[in-house]
């Protein structure tokens, strides 16, 4: 415990502390968006792509976040392209998946450098953040973040009430292209941070508890990346001062922990139909 | 010199049609439709499933194009987000946990379809709590979406289509799926704004009867055929017998108009049509 203020003055625990939040931030306000669209399945095939991308990134020249970053920029690319209707969508992302994954495997299987690059890729590794990397991060995550302020209204309208959105003037098909870039942008950045098979536990399970507090669409925004940050930053900071656990298994914990207490919570009465005599304002 | 100019303004008609013919593909649902809709007017567009009635809200949305023919809607060309329509659908079932409120879905029929940073707007809060207490939706406004009934949805979609104060009103189906009591209250309340505010309302419906004390005009489609006329003209068993081409009666009880197919071989496709098929 006593070792906290020691490795926080450290330059790889500062990087490491600021991906985690950049992560958080982004992770949190896509995953109201996944959730209302139906994408948790996206996420996770996304994610896996990450891990193809990534192994071949290693491959190549040793960088496995611009190849995480390729593989999901792929991946997005074609399931937007294809323009697959949500119900085609689940087994068209699961083809590309298992597709994806076994390249992954072979790839992994002809490189013979350090063993634990491969792992870092699979359960993240976010003492490992370079400058470079740090960098990379900062910016992906400011240019998704804008992004998402900037098509907010648009994407909500369209998750909500396609129907309607559309007679309004939304182009269904562009927004859903342009979320699923972001998604693949947020989906890298996680990956660094808690790898590739944990993504869901950012990019999902914070806004899942948000939903259970608040019916409010820019409040569960808000709670959910709040939600996110105390998960990443919170995990972080317990397996610094552990010293043994590994920073993806406190992040996943207490995100986990997280949408437990929100569902016990949730007979919170902004939940619940209003009543005849509630107000008028 | 203005004044002519300001009646011939008045006068001119918020939606024409000119010999429009509407094409998928090889597959043609209507052609040659010629029709004019006067401010304020109602007009019901009836016929079977595959008509090409929805298909033609879609062309004055800007969503669908004409094959040929001529279209305006208030002097121009048909566009995408023409804030001169406000759009109703039929009504639909939103998931319990969606985190949308009944004024959140009012609200996006103010700037829901725009790109750029949100800002908090009062006045257009102001407008949406309006609008809300206007179609008698401020009871439940506060509530999540997925927890109300399909009439009081339909009457906050009522309110997002009316935000922008629209000069047609396009509804599609939006009695479906309802009770009879929300039936009446829902078109009623599209009547009773339409006449306020001079609306013209182009509404599609499979049942006639629960609009048909309000309705001006009939818009029949039938196979690529159409006729259109006050409902006496239009639904006869004379003109109906004609569009669908094989014997089709038309029963008027009291206020309501019932639709019977005489022809057995014919029964499978007049069940799918509208009004009501009434077989014993």
């Amino acid at each position: 415990m006593n070792n906290l203020p020691f490795y926080l003055s450290q330059t790889f625990a500062q990087h490491a502390l600021l991906a985690a939040i950049i992560v958080a931030i982004i992770c949190g306000i896509i995953g109201p968006f996944v959730i209302m669209r139906g994408m948790a399945f996206a996420v996770h095939g996304t994610s896996e792509l990450a891990f193809t991308g990534a192994a071949a990134g290693l491959l190549v020249d040793g960088n496995p976040l611009a190849g995480a970053l390729c593989g999901t920029l792929i991946f997005a690319s074609i399931i937007g392209l294809l323009g697959v209707r949500e119900r085609e969508r689940d087994s068209v992302i699961g083809v590309i998946l298992a597709f994806g994954l076994g390249i992954g495997v072979l790839l992994l299987s002809f490189y013979h450098g350090f063993a634990v690059e491969a792992t870092n890729i699979l359960f993240g590794n976010i003492f490992g953040v370079s400058n470079g990397q740090l960098l990379a991060l900062v910016l992906i995550g400011i240019g998704s973040t804008i992004a998402m302020l900037i098509m907010y209204r648009p994407l909500l309208f369209g998750s909500v009430d396609p129907d309607v959105a559309e007679a309004r003037g939304v182009r269904l098909r562009l927004i859903g292209l342009l979320f699923l870039i972001v998604l693949a942008f947020a989906v890298t950045e996680a990956s660094q941070i808690v790898g590739t098979l944990l993504v869901l536990s950012l990019a999902i399970t914070p806004a899942a508890a948000a939903q259970r507090l608040s019916a409010r669409p820019v409040m569960v925004t808000f709670i959910s990346i709040a939600f996110a940050l105390v998960a990443s930053v919170g995990g972080l900071l317990v397996s610094l001062a552990s010293g043994t656990i590994k920073t993806s298994v406190s992040i996943t914990s207490i995100s986990f922990m997280l949408y437990i207490f929100a569902r016990l919570y949730s007979k919170n009465p902004s939940r619940k139909r209003a009543t005849a005599n509630s107000t008028t304002s | 010199m203005a004044q002519p100019m300001l009646t011939e303004a008045a006068s001119e008609p918020v939606l024409s049609l000119k010999n429009a013919t509407l094409r998928f593909g090889q597959r043609t649902l209507w052609e040659d439709l010629t029709l004019t809709v006067k401010p304020g007017e109602f007009v019901a567009i009836l016929g079977p499933n595959g008509a090409g009635k929805t298909s033609l809200l879609k062309v004055l949305l800007g969503l669908n194009e004409l094959a040929e023919g001529d279209i305006r809607i208030g002097g121009q060309l048909p566009h995408r987000g023409n804030s001169e329509i406000g759009y109703i659908p039929q009504q639909k079932s939103f998931d319990r946990d969606l985190p949308i409120r009944g004024r959140d879905l009012v609200h996006f029929g103010f700037d829901g379809h725009r790109f750029g940073f949100v800002r908090h707007d009062k006045n257009a809060w102001h407008r949406v709590d309006e609008v809300i207490k206007e179609v008698g939706a401020t009871q439940y406004a506060n509530s999540p979406i997925g927890l109300l009934s399909g009439g009081e949805q339909q009457r906050l979609r009522i309110a997002q289509a009316l935000l922008g104060k629209p000069s047609l009103l396009l509804c599609d189906e939006p009695l479906l799926s309802l009770d009879l009591k929300s039936q009446q209250a829902v078109s009623e309340l599209i009547d009773s704004y339409r006449k306020r505010f001079n609306t013209a309302v182009m509404l599609v419906t499979h049942d006639v009867n629960p609009v048909l004390t309000m309705v001006d005009r009939v818009l029949y489609l039938v196979g690529g055929k159409w006729a259109i006329g006050t409902p006496e003209e239009v639904l006869t068993t004379k003109c109906l017998s004609r569009l669908y081409g094989t014997p089709v009666d038309v029963l008027r009880v009291r206020d309501r108009i019932i639709v019977v197919n005489t022809s057995e071989n014919e029964h499978h496709h007049i069940d799918k049509q509208p009004v009501e098929t009434d077989h014993e």
